[in-house]
């Protein structure tokens, strides 16, 4: 008899996934914060 | 609809993406001033009747959270983050109709009725499911999300300016913009609803051994009849009125404040200094909500609220000689405003439980929507009388900061009331013990 941990089949490698969807808000978001951080240096500058 | 379960080996930080990616779409709420001026001019409109779509966005997100909560829970993310998905987007696509046809009342229909309804499902959306998700850091995970809605702004505040230039600033070319962001925010908020999973039983699912509802768990329509609630509400209500008090006029403030030193701050630093404060509202959504996991929900909302007190009162008496001073205590105060709005579904957790905590979250926002009203109404008020009165400088805003000081002692008592919720409140106990069966149960 072999044990229920046998049975249940390999989970897929998600890394891939998790690198595209982190990617796909973190590109925008690195945008904002460039432009942020452009802006908020008028503070020192302008 | 059933909610849907994540497979055995799924990954928990596949959550917080997909939240993000609702969140940074609906945070464009706040970048709404830069439809403003071209609104005006092509349509002939006042100040007043162009801020009415984001107006009454902002009261739809309250009015939806706070009723659309438990369908919510009811219905699970996926549905949620798609009913956002498409009232949101459709509020564009409405508005490119209105502004083609030159029809404002659409503009005003799409953008803040249908739309407004997709922000306030959205806001709430991943909420219960990343707490459920990260039972061990509640915290930082509701903050990753609501730091998205802050950070939605930063985004689509430059991408929607430079679409503009490039379209022009007439009808046709706003209508084009509207259309162009309803099709980016469908595209972008698509990752949300493929990706979002609620926890399974599985044994292999990475993340917590076994994330089901555990300690006592209360009921959205019981929770109203807490106490605790109302306390909360409290709390939330006063750190909104106090961070906005400070956003709400932060570029006249800074100006005002130094008007008369020998280093005045000109209209370009004052624009920097509130893209600053941006940053610091950011930075505290995450930062404050995660410590909030080490120290507790009750200390950190001790500190948004007590050291709060002090920076309101540094600035209202040292403010107008060292400007270091005053723009790192708006800073600390802007930080203690996102982090306290990224803490409270955590707080509402640890209070409530998991069970319906993204419907507890949508009610307890009715006290943003009344912050969102009070905070700018006593700033605006007291400063025109003050300038009346033939007061400037810093002393028009003199008496605002006693009164931002007198809220916070009010939120700070709010919050030492809070004591655990009375057991006579607590879902009874045969139905806990189904919450132990796999989570689609406790969601459906």
């Amino acid at each position: 008899m072999s044990s229920p941990s046998s049975q249940s089949p390999p989970s897929p490698d998600r890394r891939w996934l998790i690198a595209f969807a982190w990617t796909w808000v973190g590109v925008p978001l690195a945008y904002g914060l460039y432009e942020l951080v452009r802006k908020a240096t008028q503070l020192f500058t302008g | 609809m059933s909610p849907p379960v994540a497979p055995p080996g799924w990954s928990r930080w596949l959550v917080p993406p997909a939240a993000l990616s609702v969140h940074l779409s609906i945070g464009q709420a706040y970048a709404w001033s830069v439809f403003k001026p071209p609104l005006e001019s092509a349509l002939g409109l006042s100040g007043t009747q162009s801020a009415l779509p984001f107006q009454l966005g902002i009261v739809m997100l309250g009015l939806s959270a706070a009723f659309g909560g438990t369908l919510v829970e009811r219905n699970g993310p996926r549905w949620a983050m798609t009913v956002a998905l498409v009232c949101f987007s459709s509020g564009f696509l409405l508005s490119a109709l209105g502004a083609a046809l030159e029809q404002y009342w659409l503009i005003v229909f799409g953008y803040g009725f249908v739309g407004g309804i997709g922000l306030g499902i959205g806001y709430i959306s991943p909420v219960s499911t990343l707490i459920k998700w990260f039972p061990d850091r509640p915290g930082m995970a509701t903050g990753i999300a609501i730091m998205g809605f802050g950070g939605g702004a930063l985004i689509a505040s430059p991408w929607s300016a430079q679409m503009l230039e490039s379209f022009g600033g007439d009808s046709s070319g706003i209508a084009l913009a509207f259309l162009v962001h309803g099709l980016s925010y469908a595209v972008f908020m698509l990752l949300g609803v493929l990706l979002v999973r609620v926890p399974g039983s599985a044994p292999q699912s990475r993340g917590p051994a076994r994330p089901a509802a555990t300690g006592p768990q209360v009921s959205a329509n019981q929770a109203v009849r807490t106490p605790q609630f109302w306390c909360l509400w409290i709390v939330l209500c006063m750190n909104v009125t106090a961070g906005i008090g400070i956003l709400e006029k932060a570029a006249p403030m800074i100006t005002d404040f130094f008007a008369d030193t020998s280093t005045p701050v000109s209209v370009t630093a004052a624009a920097g200094f509130v893209a600053l404060l941006s940053a610091a509202n950011m930075a505290g959504r995450i930062g404050w909500s995660s410590t909030s996991d080490l120290i507790g929900r009750k200390n950190i909302y001790r500190v948004y609220l007590g050291a709060g007190a002090l920076m309101y009162a540094l600035i209202a008496l040292f403010g107008d000689t060292s400007k270091p001073l005053f723009i790192l205590c708006a800073l600390v105060i802007l930080s203690f405003y996102g982090g306290g709005f990224a803490t409270i579904p955590a707080y509402l957790k640890d209070l409530f439980g998991t069970h319906q905590v993204g419907a507890i979250h949508g009610r307890l926002l009715t006290a943003w929507s009344t912050a969102g009203v009070l905070g700018p109404l006593i700033v605006n008020w007291i400063a025109d009388r003050q300038e009346e009165a033939g007061r400037h400088g810093a002393s028009l805003y003199g008496m605002s900061f006693v009164i931002m000081i007198g809220l916070l002692v009010v939120g700070f008592v709010a919050n030492e009331l809070v004591r655990p919720v009375h057991p006579r409140h607590h879902i009874p106990a045969p139905k806990e013990a189904a919450h132990v069966q796999p989570q689609q149960s406790e969601s459906a």
